[in-house]
Formats: C-alpha cells, sequence, structure tokens
C-alpha cells in the first residue's frame, strides 16, 4: 500500500520495474548512451511513409521489446500508460492499436514517463493491477513539423533551443519481485514563471522541477546529499543551470543533478541547449539510470521528468508557458543495496 | 519558491551562451552576398546571350528559384541556412525555400489538403503584407502626384 505525506506517495511495498527497454534513431545512435540501447535505427522513418507512423513504430518497438526481455506475454499486462507529444497523443494511439492490452493515455508533454510511473506504481501498489507498462516516446520530424517549421525550411537555431529525442522507452512495472524499486512518488504542480520563449523550454520548465524536488525532500524529510543522483528529465544546459539558482535560492545543497537531455547527447553542438521530448528521459531511464541502479553502482536517485504545456495555438496568442514536473524515487534492487 | 517571477525572468536573460553575432553576421553577410554574386553572375551571361535588360532580371530570379528549389529538395539549403541565417533568408531562394520545404513537408497530408493548403503557410504572411504595402505606396505616390 502506500501513505500520502503532501505531494508525495510512499510506497511501503514498493513496485519494481521487472524489465525496461529504449529505442532511438539516428542521431542517438551516436549518442555517448549509444550502448545502453536495446534497440537504435539508422532511418529515422523506420520504413514508413509518415514520420507519425515512424514514431508509432519506435514506441510499438520499445514496448514489445520491453516485454520480450521481462518474458512476458500481452495478457499478463493489466494496463498500459502512454503517452507523447503528437496532437492527441495519436503515437500512443496507433501504437495501442497493435497491442491488445487495455490503454490509458497520459500526457505530460515530457514528464509523461515519470507520470506513467507514478500512475503505474501507485496502482501496482494499490492492488489494482499485476503488470503495467509506461511508455512514452518523441519523434524529432513529427515534433518539428507540429511545433515548428518544416524540415527542410533553413532557420537557425537558438543557443537555448532543445534537439527533440527520436527515442521511446518503456517499464514494465509489477507488485513485487525483482527489480528496480519506485519507492515514492511525486506529482507536480503547474508553474508559470512567465517564460515566453518557445525555444528556452528549459528555463519554462527549471521551476516545474525544483518545486516538484522542494515537496518531496520536505514530504519525506530527505536530504539532497542522501541521494546519490538528481536526474531530470530535458532542462538542456539552460535549464540545469537556472535549477542550481533555484535550489541555492532555497538554501538546498549539496547535491549531484544529472539532465538526461544533456547526458543523452553529449557535447554534440547540434542540439544546442541538449535533447528534449518525451522519449528523451524515457529512453534515458532505460539505457543509462535503470542499469546503474540495477547493478548497485546507484543505490537512490530520483528522476524528475519536466513538461511544458503550452501548444502552438496558445504559444501564438502570446500566452507564458507552463511547465509541470512529476518525480519517482528510484532504489537498486534489495539484492544490490547491500552490495 | 523564493526567486520571484521578475528576479527569475532576469536570471534567464543572463543564462545560456548569447548568440554569436559576430560570427552570425559574417556567415549572413558571406552567403548572401554569395547568392547576389551568383545571380549577378547569371545576369551577365543572360545579357552576353542577347536577352534585353528586363528578361535578363527575370531569367535570373527564376534561376535562382529553381537552384533554391532543387537545394530544399535535396536536403543542402537548410544546412546552409542553419548557419547563413538571415544571408540565406533575405535574397529570393529563402522565399523559394519557405515554398518548397512547406510543399515537401505537408505531402503526406494530400496534395489539396497537404501541399496546396499549407504551401504558403510561411511565404502567405509575405505576400499579404508584400501586396498590401506596395498597395500603400501607391496610394502615397498618387496623392504626392496630386499636389
Amino acid at each position: 500500500m502506500a501513505q500520502r505525506h503532501g505531494d508525495t506517495l510512499i510506497f511501503s511495498a514498493p513496485p519494481v520495474i521487472a524489465a525496461h527497454a529504449a529505442v532511438g534513431g539516428k542521431k542517438e545512435s551516436r549518442s555517448p548512451l549509444a550502448e545502453g540501447f536495446d534497440e537504435l535505427s539508422r532511418d529515422n522513418r523506420l520504413g514508413q511513409k509518415t514520420w507519425e507512423a515512424a514514431e508509432k513504430v519506435l514506441q510499438l518497438r520499445a514496448g514489445r521489446l520491453c516485454l520480450q526481455k521481462a518474458g512476458a506475454a500481452e495478457r499478463s499486462v493489466n494496463l498500459v500508460l502512454a503517452g507523447d507529444l503528437q496532437a492527441q497523443c495519436t503515437a500512443s494511439n496507433y501504437t495501442m492499436r497493435e497491442l491488445d492490452i487495455p490503454f490509458a493515455g497520459v500526457f505530460g508533454a515530457c514528464s509523461t514517463m515519470a507520470e506513467a510511473l507514478g500512475l503505474g506504481a501507485a496502482l501496482c501498489a494499490g492492488g489494482m493491477a499485476e503488470g503495467i507498462l509506461a511508455m512514452a516516446s518523441g519523434h524529432f520530424c513529427a515534433a518539428e513539423r507540429q511545433f515548428r517549421t518544416p524540415l527542410s525550411y533553413g532557420a537557425v537555431r537558438t543557443p537555448t533551443s532543445q534537439w527533440t529525442a527520436t527515442a521511446a522507452g518503456c517499464c514494465l512495472l509489477r507488485p513485487a519481485g525483482p527489480g528496480v524499486l519506485i519507492r515514492a512518488a511525486t506529482f507536480g504542480r503547474v508553474q508559470d514563471y512567465r517564460v515566453r520563449d518557445i525555444n528556452n523550454m528549459g528555463a519554462a520548465m527549471a521551476p516545474a522541477a525544483a518545486a516538484t524536488l522542494l515537496h518531496y525532500l520536505a514530504d519525506t524529510h530527505t536530504q539532497p546529499a542522501a541521494l546519490d543522483c538528481i536526474y531530470t528529465g530535458d532542462l538542456g544546459r539552460v535549464g540545469s543551470d537556472l535549477l542550481a539558482q533555484l535550489l541555492e535560492a532555497e538554501g538546498i545543497g549539496p547535491y549531484h543533478h544529472e539532465d538526461c537531455g544533456c547526458l543523452l547527447y553529449g557535447s554534440d553542438p547540434q542540439v544546442h541547449s541538449g535533447g528534449s521530448g518525451p522519449g528523451c528521459c524515457a529512453s534515458v531511464l532505460s539505457a543509462h539510470i535503470l542499469p546503474r541502479l540495477e547493478s548497485g553502482e546507484l543505490k537512490r536517485v530520483v528522476f524528475i521528468a519536466t513538461g511544458a504545456l503550452m501548444s502552438q495555438t496558445t504559444f501564438l496568442q502570446k500566452e507564458s508557458i507552463p511547465a509541470i514536473a512529476h518525480l519517482v524515487e528510484l532504489a537498486a534492487p534489495a539484492a544490490a543495496q547491500e552490495e | 519558491m523564493h526567486l520571484s517571477s521578475e528576479e527569475y525572468a532576469r536570471r534567464v536573460q543572463q543564462a545560456g551562451p548569447p548568440s554569436p553575432i559576430v560570427r552570425d553576421c559574417l556567415w549572413a553577410f558571406c552567403v548572401g552576398g554569395g547568392i547576389c554574386l551568383l545571380g549577378e553572375w547569371f545576369r551577365q551571361r543572360y545579357l552576353a546571350a542577347g536577352a534585353d535588360p528586363d528578361t535578363a532580371g527575370t531569367l535570373t530570379s527564376c534561376t535562382l528559384i529553381l537552384l533554391s528549389g532543387l537545394c530544399t529538395t535535396l536536403g543542402w539549403y537548410q544546412k546552409l541556412a542553419a548557419r547563413a541565417g538571415a544571408g540565406s533568408l533575405v535574397p529570393i531562394t529563402g522565399f523559394a525555400n519557405s515554398v518548397v520545404s512547406a510543399a515537401i513537408e505537408f505531402q503526406s497530408e494530400g496534395r489539396v489538403t497537404g501541399t496546396g493548403a499549407k504551401m504558403f503557410t510561411i511565404a502567405g504572411p509575405v505576400i499579404v503584407y508584400g501586396t498590401a504595402a506596395s498597395a500603400v505606396y501607391g496610394l502615397i505616390l498618387w496623392l504626392a502626384g496630386l499636389i
């Protein structure tokens, strides 16, 4: 069961991530984390006619690989919680056309993976599910044509801009058993610090990450130094710098922070501030964070995925960008904890 | 949280590297100038081939539009533009790129509802306000003639 402390659910019998998979595209195959991916495609179209269909294939591959790695059949999964950036979450909807599993679409923009993990963990811990898939995906080309300009349109990207990862990540949650433990989940509150620059999402999302982290630390009486790492989703270099300033103003420290958007592409100058998109942190979680927890190299971390909640319409109407961050606390499996 | 929106906005301004203005300007100057130089070279060739100045100008524009469309289709123009910025945006080749890129991008939504409807998504405002500005200019010219 779970206990509520403030905004945080603490699972006394933590659900586990029994299996996970990460799939990526062309740029991701040159990532410093490429070895951790289960499948990388040199063709961003993935054999499809449209970018939207390509993203669907990406997410479907992640889902099927995750089930395959767990040796689990589709019928052993009670629910899929999945989301993406395409309008009306269509990549997830079309993915689920291929899988015969009950499905609830979730949308938190780039925070979707943590949202799905938190909800999935709560359902597992509450005895309402024996198996849940949490999935999220993003595709650079599908996102560019939806939110910005056509791909072949000549434009200069600003230094604060970020690169939507062509990637998908999937985790299979079980109420108990071997696997990384989900010990707590904090669902975020929407924050809006009046950032209007669509090319500076990191700045829009950093306050949301800080707010959710502060709630978690207070709710669980945790000192940030007790965490091996605070992983944020896709703040990029600019957002990470701003998060550090926000936390310093709150008197929080010392702590170790890494951002999935920075980890995914390393120092690639083409991505400017870093990677972004729901698939960015979802794939880094599976390719980099979970393996390090499984090996015992990390004992306890928090994974905070951040999402910018504007639409192209509200942006053109000069609205500022509201942002949200959801957090899950992850711990090494019981066996690895003792090492 | 302790930081106010105003204080945060001030920090956002300072966060992140600024755009490399000098480098961007040099790229824009060289590429933009290069495109114009290429245009002038074509014009001289057309003049040498016996075209009158008006026809040579029109043929030059057509040639640059054709080349820009071709480069956009081959995926070269955006690679150049990622560095050249206004240098590749301002000349007529940039206008062609904005039309062709949208036409290619939205062909998956059909010839009419995709390519046809979305082709002028970027270039449309230029045509609208360009036409409107020329009408205003004409009006001013006419009024000036009355005085």
